[in-house]
């Protein structure tokens, strides 16, 4: 009996890492076309990549590991609890914080961050300490999980009153024009990007939990059609919030 | 000895990053809602596993995707491998394979998304079949790769970003009117899925390897922007798809009922 446990625990854990490493197959695929058939020679520091892709795959999988087992569950559950309580401040207050601190912990996010701040200092458009790096990076990762909070708060706010999607995209489409135009140069790249950066692994189950554990509780509404407003706004706004913190520091 | 003490940092890092989530739920559910934690072994070992997968991905994305990606765009951009003396290197058209480069990841990436599928069957469910997932899924595909190409050669002609971000929310803009209701919310949440916690880094490396490798290109100014590319591009293509396969509908229908008349 348990040697069959066993077994089954290992296919399962198998099958994860297998769901892990499909994520990074299109690119080994693709480069390794590349790199023989276009380059014709090896891929340079082929060692450490090779290390650093088993690192990425095994670390995915326990990461999506943790967001199955510890997160979504509880996100999904505590939604529904809260908007049976009926209490609106509390559900925000929750829809905020979850918004904020999902991405903080973000990793393509605090990759991204990093490397901006490199980039900044290389640039000179910042101090080279590593002090001024650090706080430049988590300046940037704050100004992204403060935006996707508000995001997050405000998507549920429009689930539960019902206000239009599209109004409201629209809306925060003419704020980022307007944005852009004053907004210093070296920050607008980043600012772009950030809204893509934030909608991946970690937030769009998420979401998609909060959208599905609210809906339950309120009649009548789709958690197809209104949940998906809550991640067109999580990639919007970290754009005006990310161009607002560039027009600070710069 | 280094490599130890390097993990360490990224772990102690992690857990600073994963602690506001724990407090949130703790919090939340122990004050707010005053109840105990459900499954509390299970969230203890789900923490676990978020902080030792979260410090893992980290550190193997310093030793492996962003090296990748900036080496993918210095190889495809050096002077050895473009031709010597005889090529341009400010011309736009030396580039080629870059863009083609930039095409295929962003085309490939995006057909194994998960996430993705997850929206494509829901699409399929939403429109009463006339969206087929895998359709669906090809046309955001062919978004993000059109994106990041495009990225690709704005990058090398170090045009402004901003001009093409613009161009294009007026392009959806103007497809939200004409685009069946149900879909546009679809085809806006298809742009946000497409990139993943692997693909960022690594097209982001792209473009940052990209503005450095091309005479003349200020990282700062010209490296960023292919993730806001590679969101865009697809909720243009879905909506175009939405569009015409309505269009479709809407004339086999008239056709139909004009057959009935005569």
């Amino acid at each position: 009996m348990d040697v069959t446990n066993k077994t089954n625990n290992l296919a399962i854990f198998l099958k994860k890492l297998w769901i892990s490493f499909k994520d990074l197959l299109p690119i080994i695929v693709v480069i390794a076309f590349f790199q023989i058939v276009v380059l014709q020679q090896p891929l340079p520091h082929f060692a450490e990549v090779l290390f650093g892709s088993v690192l990425v795959v095994f670390g995915l999988m326990f990461f999506v590991q943790g967001l199955e087992m510890g997160l979504f569950p509880i996100g999904e559950t505590m939604a529904h609890e809260l908007a049976r309580k009926g209490s609106l401040f509390w559900l925000l207050i929750f829809a905020f914080l979850l918004g904020f601190s999902t991405t903080i912990a973000e990793p393509a996010l605090i990759a991204i961050s990093a490397e901006a701040a490199r980039i900044a200092a290389d640039s000179e458009l910042i101090s080279s300490s590593q002090e001024s790096m650090q706080r430049y990076a988590l300046g940037l990762r704050l100004s992204v999980a403060f935006s996707v909070g508000i995001a997050i708060l405000l998507g549920v706010l429009r689930i539960l009153r019902g206000w239009p999607v599209h109004y409201l995209i629209i809306g925060g489409y003419i704020v980022v024009m307007l944005m852009t135009l004053v907004a210093p140069k070296e920050i607008i790249g980043i600012a772009y990007d950030a809204g893509g950066v934030t909608t991946s692994t970690v937030t769009v189950p998420l979401v998609a939990a909060l959208g599905v554990g609210l809906a339950s509780i309120i009649k009548g509404r789709s958690p197809l059609l209104d949940g998906f407003g809550l991640i067109a706004f999580a990639s919007l706004l970290p754009m005006i919030f990310v161009m607002g913190y560039g027009m600070i520091i710069f | 000895m280094d490599y130890l003490l390097e993990a360490f940092d990224v772990l102690l890092a992690t857990i600073r990053d994963i602690l506001p989530i724990l407090a949130l739920i703790i919090s939340f559910q122990l004050f707010i809602l005053r109840q105990p934690i459900p499954h509390l072994r299970r969230l203890i070992i789900g923490g676990i596993y978020l902080v030792i997968g979260l410090a893992m991905f980290l550190i193997g994305l310093e030793k492996a995707l962003f090296p990748v990606g900036k080496m993918m765009a210095a190889q495809l951009s050096s002077p050895t491998f473009l031709g010597g003396e005889n090529s341009v290197l400010t011309d736009w058209r030396t580039y080629g394979w870059v863009y083609v480069f930039a095409a295929l990841i962003g085309f490939s990436t995006t057909i194994a998304e998960p996430s993705l599928l997850a929206v494509a069957i829901k699409a399929g469910e939403v429109s009463s079949g006339v969206i087929s997932p895998w359709g669906l899924r090809i046309t955001v595909a062919i978004g993000v790769a059109i994106g990041i190409a495009l990225g690709a050669y704005r990058i090398v002609t170090g045009t402004p970003l901003h001009i093409y971000i613009l161009v294009g929310y007026i392009i959806v803009i103007l497809q939200t009117f004409t685009t069946p209701k149900k879909m546009i919310a679809l085809a806006y949440d298809s742009g946000g899925v497409t990139t993943s916690t692997v693909t960022v880094p690594l097209v982001a490396a792209l473009g940052l390897g990209l503005s450095e490798a091309v005479p003349g290109r200020n990282p700062a100014l010209d490296g960023f922007g292919l993730i806001a590319f590679a969101s865009l591009f697809p909720i243009i293509t879905v909506m175009g798809y939405a569009q015409i396969t309505h269009w479709f509908v809407k004339r086999q229908s008239n056709k139909s009922t004009k057959g009935e008349k005569e």
